[in-house]
């Protein structure tokens, strides 16, 4: 006879699983400082690498001369380009469809290109042997500025593209055009804006910052010429894209090629690529038969892998007096650098932008993007967001207050007003996007009472008057934002990576006594895989989390996925986990029935077994499957406890959220205090809250960087200004305000546990949340737009044009 | 390259002897010759604080240090202040309050609090947030790291005072 106790609660709070916040297993390790980032593998007989980058932004590569380079002791060898084209590597392909330069072939295009790669036997005699390389450099014209690099007489980057009308989306109509993508009805959206009552137009820009987690790139590249196996280890958000890439690239099978991405030190974007320092690295393995280990250094990771943004984005809005938006018409001038390396699905090379019609029910619209090649560092990443939503969410949530100042309106009512409304979806947007759910109003209430929006509106109303009988230097803005993201790329028919559909994927083994593993294919750099993943599964197949171990990242172990990025590893490997787990449970259902003596169909699932329907007290626990899967010749089933899925996501996921910051500025030294910041997140069902507010707070505080004072510049001549942690600016604890975090939960219709992605939200929230707030406090004396970011210069800069400084 | 110098160093409790480059940093002499991966090199700037040891019982940045600087030192580093055993208050902190995401800043971060903590054992949070400002994250915003070091601190004040 079976035991009744423990209770169903009990039961359930032993699986630790949905919903709950369950302490993180990563955390062993990293507290102890036994982490295993790429920097920590050491190999007999490794080798370092690394670069000879350009001074120059734009100069003709005339010579190169590595011999007392070589000549140097400890040096092994010193690639050039003209020893990768014989291979064919000296160019590789981009993951947007363009081509780069792997080394220096000719000319350089933008500040620290790679020019040489010298091997050798440690760091230092690396660093030595760089400063002996000699390269005889003839300056060219640089061009940094998008606009200017359309003119007819712009100086020619791309010579490699000489005569190429179209490239790989679509017409080129200039020499240093790249694509023009549109989207939307182009003659429609202008007749609407033409005849409308009242239109706000703008500039809006998105300036170009890089994702510089803590941890730079590298890799460790080992060719085993014995078994002819290459392995590399390596900062890679996408490992089993790297391994084709590789294998195409190579020429080596893919069966002998293992990447394995082990720790990562924070990605958010920057680790999607593929770069030089790989390629060159398994080039060096394979020449010398050593492991090769290439690190960037802090320098090298700004200056040269993958920045963000760089979006001027041309704005029109139309409304009626009232406030109801009829038409928003959108232009992109994209400074894509001297490559186009944007990760993007490839049929989207402006990413989602087309979000950007943002919470709103925007009758008609248009999208056109014109990407551009100027002197500056290829890229064009996500960087904490899926593929340029962050531009579209500031980009619509800058030009509701815009037109909310052309209205002379609350921009919040304004807001409220446009929502979908929660009876609309599923709901199709001008451009063509099926948002699945959402509830805005609610949220947006929910916040606005939380704040006490209207107290604040009233004290922000006094603020003013005081300032202007001049009790107070001090301005009052409140930064309000209503976002919705697209995340969690995505449905194979319409997204892919270099043809390869955008699935991922979960394999899950139960062990006999009633443990498992699941493998997935994606990675996590610091979101938690190994802790909410395990808690997907432990409710669907009633084995408690802390006996379930999540690996990732090893392509040799691991089912072949996409990777993490764009917010897609809960919502689609989360799904394919959920699909996994249901697979263990239909196989452990007839188990349990010739366990139990019964027809399948007697039985039923409650949380961590199977019972016969109206006989509790006959059941079989997970547990107990477990163990006679690997025990009993069952009739007409494999022994054997194992499942995979692959999952194709049949839409997007759509999370939104309703953020507001209230921020003290001082006009005379353009410094500012977040006084409040409260972030209302919406992503469905929750998998873990405790990590979910975790997220909030980390990507609430790139966005507060970004708003408030990263940027990539460059000075007229190419050269990068921001390439060190001395002038890119990352926040400290000291100015990182405090977040109060709430949520509502509208869960997916279509992912099969709910859950929505949430890693990226404050990012792509938080950004026109700072920025509106800075706006707001100096709407009062007439300002409409005021590019990012917002250090205290440009915000005095602000005062000062509108004369507030006396 | 200099002339290799024969330093001397007592790390985690355990007494090294080795040459070194005089130009050779401290954290590749930990990570690369002494095995100590916790610390990481994230800028070689003195910026980010993810190498942060303790020399002399001073928070360093060991990117900036040489290692002829830290000759007859004694350095403590995350490796030295817990074992799996028994994982010290801040560790257990860190992980009871979601104080980490990534790892990466992680080990530099919590030797850091250890002598924010041994410098100011009941810190307000103002001075956890300055104490800390040497040392960039990534990931958590901050809030959750605050959070561990105020609750550790708490903790090691409140045996403290029930040892009295």
């Amino acid at each position: 006879m079976n035991d009744l106790t423990p209770t169903p609660q009990e039961r359930t709070a032993k699986l630790k699983g949905l919903g709950t916040s369950r302490k993180r297993v990563e955390d062993a390790r990293f507290t102890q400082g036994k982490g295993n980032y790429v920097d920590d593998i050491k190999m007999p007989g490794m080798l370092h690498g690394d670069f000879v980058r350009s001074p120059y932004a734009h100069a003709r590569v005339k010579s190169i001369n590595a011999d007392a380079a070589r000549a140097l002791p400890g040096v092994i060898a010193v690639l050039t380009a003209a020893d990768l084209a014989p291979l064919n590597l000296h160019w590789m392909p981009t993951l947007a469809g363009d081509r780069q330069m792997v080394l220096a072939d000719g000319k350089v295009l933008f500040q620290g290109q790679e020019v040489a790669f010298v091997v050798a036997t440690d760091r230092y005699v690396c660093a030595d042997a760089i400063e002996l390389v000699e390269v005889d450099y003839e300056e060219l014209p640089v061009v940094t500025d998008p606009f200017k690099a359309l003119e007819p007489g712009a100086p020619v980057l791309r010579e490699d593209l000489a005569g190429q009308t179209s490239g790989a989306h679509g017409a080129r109509r200039h020499h240093n055009h790249i694509f023009l993508w549109e989207t939307g009805d182009e003659a429609a959206t202008n007749q609407v804006i033409e005849a409308a009552e009242v239109v706000a137009e703008e500039m809006i820009y998105y300036h170009r910052v890089h994702p510089c987690p803590l941890e730079t790139c590298g890799c460790v590249a080992s060719m085993d010429k014995v078994n002819g196996k290459l392995t590399v280890f390596g900062t890679f958000q996408a490992p089993h894209v790297v391994r084709t890439v590789a294998s195409l690239l190579s020429g080596i099978e893919e069966h002998n090629i293992r990447v394995v991405s082990p720790d990562i030190g924070g990605g958010f974007g920057n680790k999607v690529g593929v770069y030089p320092g790989y390629v060159c690295s398994i080039v060096a393995s394979i020449v010398t038969g050593k492991p090769v280990k290439w690190i960037e250094d802090r320098m090298d990771n700004l200056m040269a892998t993958a920045f963000a943004r760089d979006y001027w984005m041309k704005g029109r809005i139309s409304a009626t007096k009232d406030g109801r938006i009829t038409g928003l018409h959108c232009h992109v001038t994209a400074d894509h650098g001297a490559f186009d390396a944007c990760a993007d699905p490839t049929r989207f090379p402006a990413g989602f932008f087309h979000i950007c019609t943002g919470s709103y029910d925007i009758p008609v619209a248009y999208v056109g993007v014109d990407g551009v090649y100027t002197n500056k560092a290829p890229g064009g990443v996500a960087y904490r967001c899926s593929f340029r939503v962050t531009e579209a969410a500031y980009f619509i949530e800058r030009m509701i207050e815009v037109l909310a100042i052309e209205l002379g309106m609350d921009a919040a009512e304004l807001r409220s007003k446009n929502f979908i409304r929660k009876d609309q979806f599923p709901y199709t947007s001008a451009l063509g996007w099926e948002y699945d759910s959402g509830d805005y109003h609610t949220a947006w209430d929910k916040a606005l009472a939380a704040v006490d929006y209207a107290g604040l509106r009233r004290e922000q109303a006094d603020r003013v008057a005081a300032f202007r009988r001049g009790e107070t230097r001090k301005l009052l803005g409140i930064g309000l934002t209503h976002f919705t993201e697209i995340v969690g790329a995505g449905p194979v028919k319409n997204c892919d990576i270099l043809g390869m559909g955008m699935f991922d994927s979960c394999e899950i083994r139960i062990h006999p006594t009633g443990s498992a593993i699941a493998r997935l294919g994606t990675i996590s750099q610091g979101q938690g895989h190994a802790t909410t993943f395990a808690q997907i599964l432990a409710t669907e197949i009633g084995l408690p989390a802390d006996s379930i171990t999540i690996e990732e990242g090893d392509t040799d172990t691991a089912p072949y996925g996409l990777g993490t990025y764009g917010s897609r590893s809960t919502p689609v490997a989360g799904a394919a986990t959920a699909m996994a787990g249901r697979k263990i449970r239909a196989k452990a259902q007839m188990i349990a029935a010739w366990l139990l003596e019964v027809h399948d169909g007697d039985l039923e699932w409650d949380i961590d077994r199977f019972v016969v329907k109206g006989a509790p007290e006959r059941f079989k626990t997970m547990k107990d499957i477990a163990y006679a899967a690997y025990h009993n010749a069952i009739p007409g089933i494999e022994p054997g406890l194992e499942a995979v899925s692959y999952y194709d996501p049949p839409n997007m996921t759509y999370p939104f959220g309703a953020y507001v910051c209230v921020m003290e500025i001082d006009v005379d030294t353009g410094t500012h205090e977040v006084r409040q910041f409260y972030a209302l997140d919406d992503c469905g069902t929750r998998i873990n809250p405790m990590i979910i507010e975790g997220q909030v707070h980390g990507g609430l505080t790139e966005a507060l960087a970004i708003a408030m004072g990263q940027e990539i510049a460059y000075d007229g001549i190419g050269n990068c200004k921001n390439s060190t942690l001395m002038d890119f600016f990352l926040p400290t604890a000291v100015e990182t305000p405090h977040y109060t975090t709430d949520h509502t939960e509208t869960p997916s219709p279509h992912h099969p546990i709910g859950a929505k992605g949430v890693g990226e939200s404050p990012n792509v929230g938080g950004v026109p949340a700072f920025s509106n707030a800075v706006h707001d406090a100096f709407r009062a004396f007439g300002l409409r737009q005021a590019h990012m970011p917002h250090d205290h210069w440009r915000i005095w800069k602000i005062a000062n044009q509108l004369g507030l400084h006396g | 390259m200099g002339k290799k110098m024969q330093i001397a160093l007592t790390v985690n409790g355990e007494a090294h002897e080795l040459l070194a480059e005089p130009r050779e940093l401290l954290i590749y002499v930990l990570r690369e010759r002494l095995n100590l991966t916790g610390p990481h090199a994230g800028c070689e700037t003195s910026h980010c604080g993810a190498c942060t040891v303790e020399m002399n019982g001073k928070s360093v940045k060991s990117c900036t240090v040489f290692a002829a600087q830290a000759n007859g030192a004694t350095i403590t580093t995350i490796e030295g202040l817990g074992s799996p055993d028994s994982l010290s208050v801040l560790q257990q902190s860190f992980r009871e309050h979601h104080g980490l995401q990534c790892g990466y800043c992680t080990p530099g971060m919590i030797t850091r609090a250890h002598r924010l903590l041994q410098e100011n054992p009941d810190p307000t949070e103002e001075e956890v947030r300055f104490g800390i400002s040497g040392n960039l994250c990534r990931c958590t915003g901050y809030q959750n790291i605050v959070k561990a070091i105020l609750a550790a601190a708490a903790t090691i004040n409140g045996a403290k005072e029930a040892a009295e």
